[in-house]
């Protein structure tokens, strides 16, 4: 996108339009219908954050004793409680990640790390905005995230999913330009899609507001089997239908892993497991199979 | 545009919390909880006594349920006041039937406005923990040390003079602390506090003052978020807290050790009349259960400690 322009048109200039009627039915691997990720947000919010002019991050004067601990219930309980169910039940990770996280609770990292997930980068920490930052500091946190993740885990992130879903205009030429090749900020498809970059090539992964348990939970007040429900519905519909679809079910450990969620939950993933339309897999694989077969021809 | 340098460091980047409240330690991997009698499933009730004074305070913030009409605001400092003269006798005759012990985090102004009231708490067996001095009592940086320090003494004196114990527990309205508050709970011998969710277990905090345990409160799981924030039904309400329980007593037998079932009730959100029979039905289902212990929060610390 070229800086400037999408002020003038009001088009941020992403991506071009391409209307979902009539496109070429497709299949992910072993003939799946619907390939269905889950990414754990793994994150770390700090107690004192400095403010950034352009967004608080607490609602409450610091501390805010029930936003951080809620949080950190996740690093605490919670985490091991989510990874056991979606071990068990065959569903690898396919983590959102507070790179910091990787220094204040390194075990955690571990944990994931050891059960085969995947790592991207979802900023230093979540309460750290990248509102207002010049392109110094924006490559600043996207080589940390780099060099971070690969110390920790060995691993080279494929993805960005910006911290607390804070942009600037320039975020997607830069992630492109040090090689990440997906992007789970935007929200425009059920498919992955070339994402406009100055350089470098660059999907769309899709991810999801709306069923992101926090949505679930916290904008539509979901009870714990509403949610299940909701989770079972989306994944029938998108496998029922030729496209050839991503279904990403976004969870965060304090909120998913509660006492009174994580049992409906499990049902929703013992669903999906037993359905033969499901390619239950993580976001690179994802990308990686979508470059390599569908590449410029979507 | 750009930031300033000192938003990109990370002075506190470093093993371990931003802060020094309390360290480190994934559930599971600690030893074992052992509750009484072979028991696995710790349910702790807790009743919030609340005075919401018609002059409502926004220093430092208004407190959850207070005033939001113009003056004077009676239908809400009516409905809450339903609470304290209707719903507890409710919830009490609910938990005699289903043999319940509860705590009862209690404003310094029930005790001193309705001392019948917290009598027939105490003679019923259940604990009286504090919670501030009425509602207009919140608690946030921006709230002066020795403002917040006498605070905390006068809610604890009151609830001492009304029942000749001084409570061992703390509960903050809305949870709210400022980075003092752990210090000056442990300064006034407070042994708990209930307010930071970030566990499902009791926990050690320290402070300059010595040491204060935290018995995590579950915000999630309180009858407020369930039913006046999310807006489910008190059967929907029961459903959630029965697979709380199922949930919480499978992990326990797989994992070994005790868990643990806060239960946050309040008066005036409860124990309407077409809420209770729920939480009857809630209560004698789980004190049907041979596997659960209800107990009051400073039961639990007691246990926990030994």
């Amino acid at each position: 996108m070229r800086e400037g322009e999408s002020e003038r048109t009001g088009d941020p200039g992403l991506y071009d339009y391409v209307p979902y009627r009539g496109r070429k039915p497709f299949a992910w691997p072993g003939g799946k219908k619907v390939a269905v990720w889950i990414s754990p947000n793994l994150e770390f919010y700090e107690l004192d954050p400095p403010a950034n002019p352009h967004r608080k991050s607490w609602a409450k004067p610091h501390p805010d004793v029930v936003g951080y601990s809620h949080r950190d219930h996740a690093n605490r309980v919670s985490h091991w409680r989510m990874a056991d169910v979606m071990t068990k039940h065959g569903f690898p990770g396919s983590v959102s990640l507070s790179v910091a996280l990787c220094q204040h609770h390194p075990r955690v990292v571990e944990d994931a790390s050891q059960r085969g997930w995947e790592f991207f980068s979802h900023g230093i920490y979540n309460t750290r905005y990248s509102y207002g930052m010049d392109e110094a500091q924006e490559r600043a946190i996207i080589e940390d995230s780099i060099r971070t993740v690969r110390d920790a885990t060995g691993q080279t992130i494929k993805g960005w999913l910006a911290p607390a879903l804070t942009h600037t205009p320039r975020t997607l030429d830069l992630i492109a330009e040090y090689g990440l090749t997906y992007t789970c900020d935007l929200y425009h498809d059920d498919q992955p899609m070339p994402v406009n970059t100055a350089s470098g090539r660059l999907i769309s992964m899709p991810y999801s507001l709306e069923v992101n348990d926090h949505y679930g939970f916290f904008v539509y007040n979901m009870s714990p089997r509403e949610y299940a429900d909701t989770l079972i519905r989306q994944y029938e519909r998108l496998a029922a239908e030729p496209s050839g679809t991503v279904m990403c079910i976004p969870l965060h450990s304090y909120l998913i892993g509660q006492p009174h969620r994580i049992g409906p939950f499990e049902e929703v993933l013992r669903h999906i497991a037993a359905d033969d339309r499901a390619w239950i897999t993580r976001s690179g694989d994802i990308a990686d199979h979508w470059i390599s077969n569908v590449g410029d021809a979507a | 545009m750009s930031l300033d340098p000192a938003y990109l460091e990370y002075p506190r980047r470093r093993e371990g919390y931003d802060h020094d409240l309390y360290t480190w330690s994934p559930m599971r991997e600690r030893p074992p909880v052992a509750w009484p009698e072979g028991k696995t499933l710790a349910v702790w009730p807790v009743v919030s006594l609340e005075w919401f004074p018609i002059t409502p305070n926004d220093k430092p913030f208004r407190a959850p349920g207070h005033m939001q009409t113009a003056y004077p605001d009676y239908r809400h400092y009516t409905s809450r006041e339903y609470g304290s003269r209707v719903g507890v006798y409710r919830l009490l005759d609910a938990f005699a039937k289903a043999g319940v012990k509860a705590s009862f985090a209690t404003n310094a102004a029930i005790a001193e406005r309705y001392p019948s009231l917290v009598a027939d708490v105490v003679a019923a067996g259940h604990e009286i923990i504090a919670h501030s001095t009425d509602m207009n009592g919140t608690i946030a940086s921006g709230l002066p040390e020795d403002e917040e320090r006498a605070l905390i003494a006068k809610s604890l004196d009151a609830l001492e003079k009304a029942t000749g114990t001084r409570p061992r527990g703390w509960h903050s309205i809305a949870r709210s602390q400022s980075f003092a508050t752990p210090r000056l709970l442990a300064e006034a011998g407070v042994a708990y506090c209930c307010d930071w969710v970030n566990d499902e277990l009791p926990y050690v905090m320290t402070t300059e003052a010595g040491e204060l345990v935290n018995i995590p409160l579950n915000h999630e799981l309180s009858d407020r978020q369930i039913i006046t924030v999310q807006q489910h039904s008190a059967d929907s309400y029961v459903e959630q807290m029965l697979d709380a329980a199922d949930w919480l007593t499978a992990e326990a037998a797989r994992e070994g050790g005790g868990r643990m079932l806060p239960l946050q009730l309040t008066p005036y959100i409860m124990a309407l009349p077409y809420r209770i029979g729920s939480l009857e039905t809630l209560l004698e289902t789980l004190a049907a259960r041979a596997d659960v212990w209800f107990a009051t929060g400073g039961e639990i610390l007691d246990s926990w400690k030994a």
